[in-house]
């Protein structure tokens, strides 16, 4: 096999080595161990961080459930008043809001920091402490979010929130600023754990796991993560142009002065779409994993449900505009998007059908696992077939925007997201509680529900070809909907039983615990099976195939007894091992902060910025938000230290170093991930710009003059040398050259690319543009607006370099943090010279 | 109740014009398909969990994948595409512009009706109710004029969006006469529920007199009045008589009474005052068949309730209560506006 590393593959055969000494465990359990009292909300090990995540997002999951029963009350006979008007349609936001945001996508992920680290046998994700961050702003500002229910301010316009309803003129509250704001912060914290996921599926695999011996789940992780930072950018732009708008009257979608409310369904379905598959695809990847589990056979059809998987993410990117055929789209429009529509049915098929084909291939165990994963099968495959209806054009003519739509995506949603859950909450529980949950409840659990479901959402289908439209607080007596609605919400009931009772059993069975858990229940073949303690595995073993467990029998004993890599801390700290993308070849062992409070005190005052701007408490925000980037900047400052350790041995008596720095470090492939997401922000923000041109070029002005344009440019391009110059003169090693220069290059470099916007900000204000007239207005400086931020985040990075070097923690010729600000600089660079160029050459000129 | 217009059997499977009539074939086919998927699911899922050995077997390989994931769906949905792109062509064919227009402008939460002439001006406003003559083409242009609504009558067609600043045309035929139920479908906010409307199908010649009655009214409002003392006591057709109504109800207070208390600040009747543009036309409200927007039976005890009491049956809209009105002047100004046709 050819190395993609370097490295020797005929070193594995070293393995197992011989057994190392218990002491080396007792080590580990210190290194690893939590804070203990309250301290222990700092601790940031994936097995605390993970089940907290859980069971916040299950609460939001429940909560959102019990909204929705109130709206089934509220529809079982014609014209009631259980809820008022206002009430039902804050309902019904809040609903598909918490459901969509709080619950689903954070739940996925949640199942991924929880299970992630060891099912690739890593000791935990890459960066602990933004797992830790992420987890707290969703906490706090998830829960902010909901509270707002009970002061009668919740959001009220629909979870897709469409302008110019949710605008100043039509919703003077702060209701829209809530839901503006809150989501656009819970957005950050998805974010932020999709790049941990990234990296860690990429680059924390145990040695030999090859791309194509990684669990299903661990491929769905990497798809949904790479999903996220494609999509949510959209989402997180459109967010902000919507509260600019209400805050500052910038008319982006206020079609009287050149602005078009259909900007906002492009921005929002962009995202939109591609976020069902978003939650889908995880759910799918566990799904594959439990139905080999629970079929006791291997999955067949591996790389076709790999290739299923990639595919839908690509697909789905292609299909938003089916959420709009409704809207008058040209004629081809609708049939690519159609044609889109029916193309990304055919992964789903491959999924189903490779469930089924495992099956058939083993011998089912009806387990409460297995009840669950053969009910989402036929559940999802119902929701797949009217999705492929509603992509008939003309049939979603009739569809659209009914009682329909909300079976259709009832049945996909529950089907392929829920149902899973359930499935994996039982299969994997045994990983976290010491006492396992009674399987004569869970098939009462799973029956309650799935004739609920049905009970609930079949009749629905009837409701909207009746002509129900969906989001109606009441409906007029005498249209025969009476009945159908009457059945609906008895079956709502028969499912929230099914809830009622798994949350019991919980109460009465579950007991969480890290160390004596209740283990394999259900007879699983992947690494997460391996004894485990707060430092996941002994050792981390060699993989030979994709069911190691199955395959190896003897393999927990001998991870256990310290045969395979890294059995001790090498370096007396907290540690993992790195491993190369493809072929999981081990690269080098990375240093892994410990417990910290700073993250949860970045998170809770990131939250109180944005919570107080709703409330439009400006000074308060302002110190919330420097308190947010001090907390930030003071979690970084025990990262990337110089170490004397250079190299550890990993057992087997190889050698790999520690903590590198380039373009193999994990920080690297973070910081790319983390452009990518900013490029995509940028990337819509001019789509914005040209979409109001193509709609309104009636509002469109002359540029400011071109001899301007040329100093902009050429600022910015020396801005783009001088942080990539900073870097190279650090790799001169000594004197000067190598101490002080480099951060004064980063500083300079900064320094032009402020220096650029401000030029640019007053030369657009000297042609007479202001943000307020028009379209071009609004989007031109709207541009400048991201400039300024990415460029304020450089600014406090070049400052932070000075201060390390300061005081002297600057490690040459190359250094992690140096690496990451030169990075970003010149990312800023790159990109002011995109913005500047657009708007000045293109199309205003 | 108005219960005509809605109901069993579903309208979007109940077909009264070609339009409607394509997308029910097309559903009813697409119900078929989805039926006979679910069961070739169900019926796989069995087979593989506790059929015969040898139908395992076969089932249980990659082979399964390629047929049931990749091949059946593949030529399914690519006959379905064909079908769909077709019909959507079919009924988004260019529209000839010699068709009848009406403008119908989605509003917080009514519909704002104009019959446009041929030279595309406005002939009569109405609200809430569109008419139109039995196989004949009619083109929408539909407007919105405040957020996003949604054009929706299923019997004739599907729906298509009222967007701000865009003028969207629909085309709608209906192959029998009847009246159907048409809502908003795009969440428009508060009383987005309670958004509806009645498409009135005539025949031709119905339709024709239908729309010459309304001219008549428009014809005789022709020249503004300058005092109301000049309408009522020479109009013999719309003074009303003893016999005619209870003695206490009087149209001619009731037409003070609507000048006095602001009725005419937001709605217009053609030929008097009353000139507000902001709430629905009620030059023609008499010959309505519904109040508040397609959710009442329009006559004088549900006429009082509204004026009376509208936030209690549509809470949150446009119109306040008249509460502070006594009954009788509440029965004077319907028996007035029942007069207007």
């Amino acid at each position: 096999m050819k190395s993609e590393t370097g490295f020797d593959h005929a070193l594995y055969e070293r393995f197992p080595t011989d057994k190392r000494p218990d002491s080396e465990v007792d080590a580990l359990n210190e290194i690893w161990k939590a804070p203990t009292g309250w301290r222990r909300l700092t601790a940031v090990n994936n097995n605390y961080v993970g089940f907290w995540y859980v069971v916040t997002a299950f609460g939001f999951f429940l909560a959102a459930g019990i909204l929705a029963l109130g709206m089934r009350v509220q529809l079982a006979a014609p014209m009631q008043d259980f809820l008022g008007v206002d009430t039902y349609n804050q309902f019904f936001t809040m609903h598909g809001t918490v459901m969509m945001f709080l619950f689903a996508v954070p739940m996925v992920e949640a199942i991924g920091i929880m299970l992630l680290p060891q099912m690739l046998a890593a000791r935990d994700l890459p960066f602990p402490r933004l797992s830790a961050f992420a987890f707290w702003a969703y906490f706090v500002g998830g829960t902010m979010f909901f509270m707002s229910l009970f002061v009668g301010l919740a959001p009220d316009g629909g979870w897709f929130m469409y302008p110019p309803l949710t605008s100043i003129a039509f919703s003077p509250d702060i209701n829209t600023d809530f839901w503006l704001l809150g989501i656009g912060f819970i957005e950050i914290s998805a974010i932020a754990g999709a790049i941990e996921i990234i990296v860690g599926v990429l680059r924390t695999r145990a040695p030999g796991m090859t791309l194509d011996k990684m669990p299903m789940f661990a491929w769905a992780m990497l798809v949904f993560a790479v999903m996220i930072v494609v999509a949510f950018p959209s989402v997180i732009l459109c967010t902000m142009l919507l509260e600019i708008e209400r805050a500052f009257n910038w008319p982006f979608f206020d079609a009287t002065r050149g602005g078009d409310p259909m900007l906002w369904q492009h921005l929002f379905w962009f995202f939109g779409h591609p976020e069902v598959y978003i939650i889908f695809i995880p759910a799918a990847g566990l799904m594959s994993m439990m139905v080999s589990t629970v079929a006791r056979t291997k999955l067949i059809g591996y790389r076709l449900n790999v290739l299923a998987l990639v595919a839908t993410g690509f697909i789905s990117f292609g299909v938003w505009a089916h959420h709009m055929f409704t809207t008058d789209m040209p004629r081809v429009s609708a049939g690519y998007f159609s044609a889109a529509s029916m193309a990304v049915s055919l992964p789903a098929g491959i999924q189903v059908f490779c469930w089924i084909a495992t099956l058939a291939s083993g011998t089912i165990k009806w387990t409460t696992p297995a009840l669950f994963v053969v009910g989402s099968v036929v559940v999802f495959t119902m929701g797949g077939l009217t999705g492929v209806m509603v992509g008939m054009v003309p049939f979603d003519w009739q569809a659209h925007d009914t009682y329909f739509i909300v079976a259709h995506l009832h049945y996909v949603l529950i089907g392929g997201m829920v149902f899973p859950m359930f499935a994996a909450f039982y299969h994997w529980h045994g990983m976290t509680s010491s006492k396992a949950l009674s399987e004569r409840v869970g098939k009462w659990v799973f029956g309650l529900m799935f004739t609920g479901l049905h009970i609930t959402f079949l009749p629905m289908h009837l409701t909207g070809l009746m002509g129900m439209p969906r989001r109606v607080y009441t409906y007029l007596p005498g249209r025969d909907l009476d009945l159908l609605n009457m059945i609906s919400t008895i079956g709502a009931f028969v499912m929230a039983a099914g809830v009622l009772l798994f949350v019991i059993d919980c109460a009465r069975r579950f007991r969480f615990t890290v160390h004596d858990d209740a283990g394999n229940l259900y007879n699983g073949g992947t690494l997460e099976w391996l004894p485990t303690g707060l430092y996941s595995t002994r050792s981390i073993p060699l993989v030979r195939s994709r069911d190691p467990l199955w395959d190896q029998p003897g393999l927990s004993q001998e991870v256990a007894d310290g045969r395979y890599f890294l059995p001790n801390s090498a370096t007396g700290q907290r540690e993992t091992l790195i491993t190369s993308p493809v072929m999981a070849e081990p690269q080098y062992v990375q240093l892994m902060p410990g417990p910290s409070a700073w993250p949860v005190s970045a998170a809770v005052f990131t939250a109180g910025f944005f919570l107080s701007l709703t409330v439009q408490a400006y000074p308060f925000a302002i110190f919330c938000g420097i308190v947010a980037v001090l907390s930030t900047l003071r979690w970084l400052w025990e990262t990337d230290r110089p170490i004397k350790q250079e190299t550890a041995e990993i057992g087997g008596g190889i050698e790999v170093p520690i903590a590198i720095t380039g373009s193999s470090s994990h920080g690297w492939w973070a910081l790319n991930t983390l452009m990518v997401v900013i490029g995509m922000i940028g990337f819509m923000g001019v789509f914005a710009y040209l979409y109001l041109y193509g709609i309104n070029p009636e509002v469109w002005s002359a540029p400011p003059p071109l001899g301007q344009t040329v100093l902009i440019l050429t600022m910015e391009g020396l801005a783009f040398v001088a942080a990539w110059g900073g870097r190279r003169l650090l790799a001169t090693k000594e004197g000067r050259l190598a101490e002080d220069l480099p951060w004064m290059m980063e500083a300079l470099a900064v320094g032009l690319l402020a220096g650029a916007l401000y030029f640019d900000i007053t030369g657009w204000l000297e042609t007479g543009l202001a943000p307020t007239m028009n379209g071009m207005g609004a989007t031109v400086f709207m541009l400048m607006v991201l400039q300024a931020q990415v460029v304020t985040v450089a600014i406090i990075m070049a400052a932070y370099l000075a201060f390390r070097e300061a005081r002297g923690i600057m490690t040459t010729p190359t250094n992690v943090t140096m690496d990451v600000v030169a990075r970003f600089i010149g990312f800023c660079a790159l990109q002011g010279l995109v913005f500047t160029a657009v708007t000045r050459f293109f199309p205003g000129g | 109740m108005i219960e005509a217009v809605w109901g069993w059997p579903p309208p979007v499977l109940d077909p009264a014009g070609p339009y409607s009539a394509q997308v029910t074939t097309l559903s009813w086919a697409l119900f078929a398909l989805g039926v006979f998927v679910t069961g070739v699911v169900v019926v796989a899922l069995w087979v593989a969990i506790k059929g015969p050995p040898n139908w395992k077997a076969n089932l249980g390989g990659e082979r399964a994948i390629w047929i049931g994931g990749v091949a059946f769906p593949g030529v399914v949905l690519t006959a379905l595409l064909i079908w769909g792109l077709t019909l959507t062509a079919s009924l988004t064919e260019p529209i000839r512009g010699d068709e009848m227009r009406i403008r119908v402008t989605g509003e917080m939460w009514w519909f704002r009706v104009e019959y446009l002439d041929p030279d595309g001006a406005v002939m009569m406003v109405d609200a809430n109710e569109i008419h139109i003559p039995v196989d004949t083409p009619v083109v929408l242009e539909l407007e919105s004029a405040d957020v996003i609504h949604s054009f929706w009558v299923p019997h004739l067609s599907g729906k298509k969006d009222m967007i701000p600043g865009r003028r969207t045309l629909l085309r709608i035929e209906a192959d029998r006469a009847g009246e159907f139920g048409g809502v908003c479908a795009e969440y428009c906010g508060g009383q987005h529920a309670l958004m509806g409307f009645i498409a009135v199908v005539h025949e031709p010649a119905a339709w024709q007199s239908w729309l010459a009655d309304r001219m008549d009214t428009l014809a005789n409002a022709a020249e503004p009045v300058a005092q109301e003392s000049q309408r009522y006591p020479g109009d013999a057709d719309l003074y009303p008589t003893e016999a005619e109504y209870l003695e206490r109800y009087d149209a001619r207070r009731g037409y003070d009474l609507f000048m006095e208390t602001g009725c005419a600040a937001c709605h217009r009747i053609a030929g008097s005052e009353a000139n507000g543009l902001a709430g629905p036309d009620l030059t023609h409200i008499a010959s309505r068949r519904s109040l508040g927007a397609g959710i009442l039976p329009n006559h004088r005890g549900t006429l009082i309730g509204w004026i009376g009491d509208s936030q209690s049956i549509k809470p949150g809209n446009r119109m306040p209560s008249y509460d502070r009105l006594s009954a009788e002047d509440l029965g004077h100004i319907a028996a007035f506006l029942e007069l207007q046709k």
